[in-house]
């Protein structure tokens, strides 16, 4: 990576502590205070976080998502679920990111159900965040949310499936659209 | 925090022993990510920084606190929809904001809606899955997110 484009890259950054040094010569309590802050927060997260991506990235490795894709369409009823659900788990990104994999299992006869299922588990059971989650929140925390996303985000994908089974429902690839 | 250091201990040596090249290529994997979203990272630590210099501790704790009631996970649940804050960033945020004063269930409704509700991609989703569909869906997610974060209100 070019020089211009790491300073792009933290340019914030590099801002902040422009701004911090400037406070620290002449003594502007704002801006030492805020650097305190910084410091504090930066000191309590920074040993952990490369760790939670090791595990991630090990992870990511040892599990690999191919070996469940092809289960999913075959399957109905409380496998497919099953599937999907740990489909959705083995994902990193976004929300927006998933759009595309729910067309591509719309593509390979997943029912609608299990589609917005998928979305579910995608946007609240993904491994990498149940990571951080749990580092950073405790996992008391993270078992309660996650057990009750479950059945919510289950219930969302059978009402979705209700309302939409007789209405021409489709998901559209983007260059479609 | 102490249970993931010691699960990612075990894991590296248990990988490492398993197969020396694979755990490589995985802590490789990690890394990459890590540098990749390390400039947000700080842009956020950065911006909380300065907006917990400029709003006190008692104004957090005021409209986001325990005895804020449905209130405060509204307001969490509003911001939470409409911001788009990668999830490896809205952890570290989130527990900056427990440790502020807010409560559990206002951080569940600003975690679960950012995760299940968007309304800035809406016009994206829309253009997967048409409107009915995607209004559906950010709605349904609204709900349950509330119900999620009353919930955990009740346990915590």
């Amino acid at each position: 990576m070019s020089l211009r484009n790491l300073i792009i890259k933290y340019l914030w950054t590099i801002l902040f502590l422009l701004f911090v040094l400037i406070s620290a010569v002449f003594h502007f309590e704002p801006g030492e205070a805020t650097f305190g802050n910084f410091k504090m927060f930066f000191g309590e997260m920074i040993s952990l976080i490369p760790l939670m991506f090791i595990l991630i990235g090990l992870f990511d490795v040892w599990f690999p998502k191919e070996k469940v894709e092809k289960h999913i369409g075959k399957e109905s009823g409380v496998k497919g679920i099953f599937w999907v659900i740990i489909l959705a788990m083995l994902q990193a990104g976004p929300l927006y990111g998933a759009f595309p994999v729910a067309y591509l299992l719309y593509k390979k006869g997943c029912s609608i159900r299990n589609i917005f299922i998928y979305l579910g588990a995608f946007s609240t059971l993904k491994i990498p965040m149940l990571t951080f989650e749990i580092g950073f929140l405790g996992l008391k925390f993270s078992l309660l949310r996650t057990g009750l996303s479950l059945p919510i985000f289950i219930s969302i994908g059978i009402l979705m499936d209700k309302y939409l089974k007789n209405k021409s429902f489709e998901i559209r690839n983007l260059k479609q659209a | 925090m102490k249970l993931l250091a010691i699960s990612a201990f075990f894991a590296l040596v248990l990988s490492l022993f398993l197969d020396r090249e694979k755990t490589m290529v995985g802590i490789k994997k990690g890394l990459k990510m890590f540098f990749n979203i390390l400039p947000a990272f700080l842009n956020i630590l950065i911006a909380v920084s300065v907006f917990l210099f400029l709003v006190p501790n008692e104004t957090i704790v005021t409209y986001l606190g325990k005895g804020t009631g449905t209130g405060g996970i509204l307001i969490a649940a509003l911001v939470g929809s409409v911001a788009l804050i990668p999830g490896f960033v809205s952890y570290p945020l989130a527990a900056i904001l427990l440790q502020q004063g807010a409560s559990y269930s206002v951080v569940a409704a600003f975690v679960t809606t950012l995760m299940m509700v968007g309304i800035i991609t809406l016009p994206l989703e829309i253009k997967f899955f048409g409107k009915r569909a995607a209004f559906i869906r950010n709605t349904l997610s609204f709900v349950g997110a509330i119900i999620i974060a009353l919930l955990i209100g009740v346990v915590m």
